[in-house]
């Protein structure tokens, strides 16, 4: 075993140099280099600041947003530093009584059940940045009513910013809360 | 269900398919030391490791010098890496000044790379900087794949060759699997990804101010370099705390996509590598197509059962349509994460794009199961193989004592000593898994970690232990791990799983090298055809399958069964 230090060793750390450096660096220069928008955290900016990511979902609670999905990060929601998923079982009670919680609380808003599944159930990430199709119409008539919109108008919008899967196949249909919402307020702040 | 999802499904089982050959050749002309395209670049870098660690490439090793090598080289990985995560206070590139990992979790995540595990104790984005993250794990995301593909190789050559006594060099395959396979693959994903959105930065952190005016600090680093290597070498442990689910680890359909080829596409071509080696190309199909029945037969259970939705959400208001989404993101919907969830676990990659522990009853039995058949559908680079052909031993020995007749594999006689030392190795898994989760089930220290009572407080406990002795990594999150007890006993587990079965293993190579490779005869029960593969699958499902069946019957069977009628715990 003592003839194989040297190599164990001495390749433990050149490896380290190669893999571990000289690659994540030359990586980082290409990336920094070619596609520094992507590389940075597609970062959407709004009169010259940053309001967000395109991928990262952020928490809407006024009634003239859109609401996203809710989220399990902690200390509270869509926190984008502490990636989180509830992790709670199928039979777990802690998972229905919130469930109810918040399919009451919508209907309070306008909405009526059966609620689409992803408006009522916390995401793997915490930070998932779409909610689907039949959520987003959902909020419709409130959106429409908070800013004093036609409803019809906000609906069309909805429909603009709705994402098919591509090709028809490779994934799901989906809308982006924050372009969505960046959409609303250029329609109307 | 929809046909578009099952659609999804088969477009990617497709493109592994078209993968394999060609990557699978090219293996075969790596590891047979041949010259390749990338000879000309790599070469020079090749011969310079050798020349500074003092390793003559053209020597080789027996079994035993083999494996010492591996277990030094995993053991001076291991140093590095625990005294890097000790000292991460003290080092480069720590911009939000995090101090040391503390012991007993540094002491989990080194052995968790080291031995291609993976689990996540720690998480990425709140405890480690960024060189921990590069030089760190990064690094033995590489060595750790290497040294599988080293192992599987020499378990290759075993079986190649006719009366000899040496298996290779580990050093020598161990560097060419790092510099001419995971390498470059890694180089051409990771800007791939960066195309997609996947961050690659040395910033640690944005902050947003948001539409509703909160301040908003996004987590940021270099995700893309260390998220190609993480799938290439089927390894899982990823930057962010709940890994390719969070949208900078893989924000769309397409780079859902490539993160599973990645995976699944060099254990799936190192099976073609081992038939070109052997001689027998139909023989790598045969284990291929074993491979791929029970992983497809896993995909679709576990897409079954998800998009059914969960009854007990359904009572309270939610629309079933589609289907479980605790736990899952929007743009994978439940086609893609049952996809994912397979064949992470299939492999022994554990990385996640949605929580296993949010699943129904019966769609965490698949992942769970799938780990506990030992991760051999394909498994992980190079340890899928060589576990899968263990199960081949088993199956040509189980074959041969229904008709009386000498057991033979590729020409090899397969006698006591093999059958013992196969028998030593496929015993480790259920030892493991079973003893620690008996164990921790009866500690009340240990059942205070548990997220959710009831059934799945077991499942979770028996998921952890299944994890980590496969060495897979993904998680039923609702387990805290990161207590001193887990972070130990997880250790441990991971090391034996690793360790304790690669050990035996090698020694069937060594038994095996030395026989004569006798040409087939009238009497040869063929070992590439259909009635093998049934034999194989059979085999894996009984011996991998079965000892665990009490204890999945008691974990996410009750859960399933609790869920449709509408208990709750």
């Amino acid at each position: 075993m003592l003839n194989h230090l040297r190599p164990a060793f001495t390749l433990v750390v050149v490896l380290t140099v190669l893999t571990g450096l000289v690659y994540p660096l030359t990586i980082n220069g290409i990336a920094q280099a070619v596609m520094p928008a992507k590389a940075n955290g597609s970062l959407i900016e709004r009169d010259g600041a940053v309001v967000g990511s395109m991928l990262i979902g952020q928490n809407f609670m006024a009634d003239r947003y859109f609401w996203p999905r809710p989220s399990a990060t902690g200390p509270g929601p869509y926190n984008a530093a502490a990636s989180s998923g509830s992790n709670l079982g199928t039979t777990s009670a802690k998972l229905r009584d919130r469930v109810a919680a918040d399919v009451a609380r919508l209907k309070v808003t306008g909405m009526t059940s059966p609620m689409p599944a992803d408006a009522v159930t916390t995401s793997g990430s915490g930070l998932d940045p779409h909610i689907s199709p039949a959520f987003a119409e959902a909020q419709v008539p409130r959106i429409a009513l908070a800013r004093g919109l036609e409803p019809a108008v906000v609906a069309s919008l909805v429909k603009q910013q709705i994402e098919g899967p591509a090709f028809v196949i490779i994934g799901e249909a989906r809308v982006n809360v924050l372009k969505l919402n960046l959409a609303l307020d250029a329609l109307n702040m | 269900m929809t046909t578009i999802g099952w659609l999804q499904i088969s477009l990617l089982f497709l493109a592994v398919l078209l993968a394999i050959k060609p990557l699978g050749l090219y293996m075969a002309r790596v590891f047979s030391g041949e010259r390749t395209f990338l000879s000309p670049v790599l070469a020079p870098v090749e011969g310079g490791f050798y020349r500074v660690s003092g390793v003559d490439p053209n020597k080789e090793q027996s079994w035993l010098g083999y494996t010492l090598a591996m277990l030094t080289f995993s053991l001076a990985g291991f140093l590095a890496l625990y005294a890097m995560l000790r000292l991460q206070a003290h080092l480069p590139l720590n911009p939000q000044d995090y101090p040391a990992v503390p012991s007993d979790l540094a002491f989990n995540t080194a052995v968790s790379f080291v031995t291609n595990t993976n689990w996540q104790n720690y998480a990425g984005e709140t405890t480690l900087s960024h060189f921990s993250q590069m030089a760190g794990l990064t690094v033995q995301n590489f060595l750790s794949a290497a040294t599988g593909m080293a192992l599987a190789v020499a378990f290759t050559r075993a079986l190649a060759r006719s009366k000899v006594t040496t298996l290779g060099n580990f050093w020598v395959d161990m560097v060419r699997a790092t510099l001419y396979v995971l390498l470059p693959l890694s180089i051409m994903v990771a800007l791939v990804f960066v195309a997609m959105g996947l961050p690659q930065t040395l910033e640690a952190s944005v902050t947003a101010k948001t539409l509703e005016g909160a301040n908003q600090v996004i987590s940021l680093g270099p995700v893309a370099s260390q998220e190609a290597i993480k799938q290439l070498g089927t390894n899982g442990g990823g930057f962010f705390n709940v890994n390719a689910a969070h949208p900078f680890e893989n924000p769309t359909a397409w780079s859902n996509y490539l993160n599973i080829l990645a995976m699944l596409s060099i254990s799936a071509a190192l099976v073609y590598s081992f038939g070109q080696m052997v001689g027998n190309r139909r023989q790598g199909w045969a284990l291929i197509s074993a491979m791929a029945i029970l992983l497809i037969a896993g995909v679709a259970i576990t897409y079954w059962a998800e998009a059914q939705g969960n009854p007990i959400l359904t009572a309270v208001g939610v629309d079933p349509a589609l289907g479980n989404m605790e736990g899952k993101e929007v743009r994978f919907g439940q086609a893609m994460t049952a996809l994912y969830a397979a064949v992470t676990t299939g492999l022994s990659d554990g990385g996640v794009n949605g929580m296993h522990g949010s699943f129904t009853g019966l769609g965490g039995l698949v992942p769970m199961f799938l780990m506990q058949l030992g991760e051999v559908l394909p498994g992980g680079v190079g340890s899928g193989l060589y576990g899968m052909l263990v199960f081949a031993l088993l199956s040509v020995f189980v074959a041969g004592l229904m008709v009386g007749r000498t057991p033979e594999f590729l020409g090899k006689k397969i006698e006591g000593r093999e059958m013992t030392f196969a028998m030593l190795a496929v015993l480790i898994l259920p030892l493991v898994i079973l003893g620690f989760t008996a164990v921790s089930a009866m500690l009340p220290f240990a059942v205070a970690s548990i997220g959710t009572s009831g059934p799945h407080g077991l499942s979770e406990i028996l998921y952890a232990y299944t994890s980590t002795a496969g060495n897979n990594g993904s998680a039923f999150g609702g387990l805290t791990g990161n207590t001193p007890w887990y972070n130990t006993t997880l250790g441990i587990a991971m090391l034996l799983g690793r360790f304790a079965y690669v050990v035996p293993v090698m020694a069937i190579a060594g038994s095996l090298a030395a026989k004569v490779k006798a040409p087939a005869s009238a009497g040869t029960f063929p070992t590439d055809g259909p009635l093998f593969v049934g034999l194989l699958i059979g085999i894996i499902l009984i011996l991998g399958g079965l000892q665990f069946f009490p204890a999945l019957a008691l974990g996410p069977v009750v859960e399933h069964l609790a869920m449709l009628a509408g208990q709750t715990f």
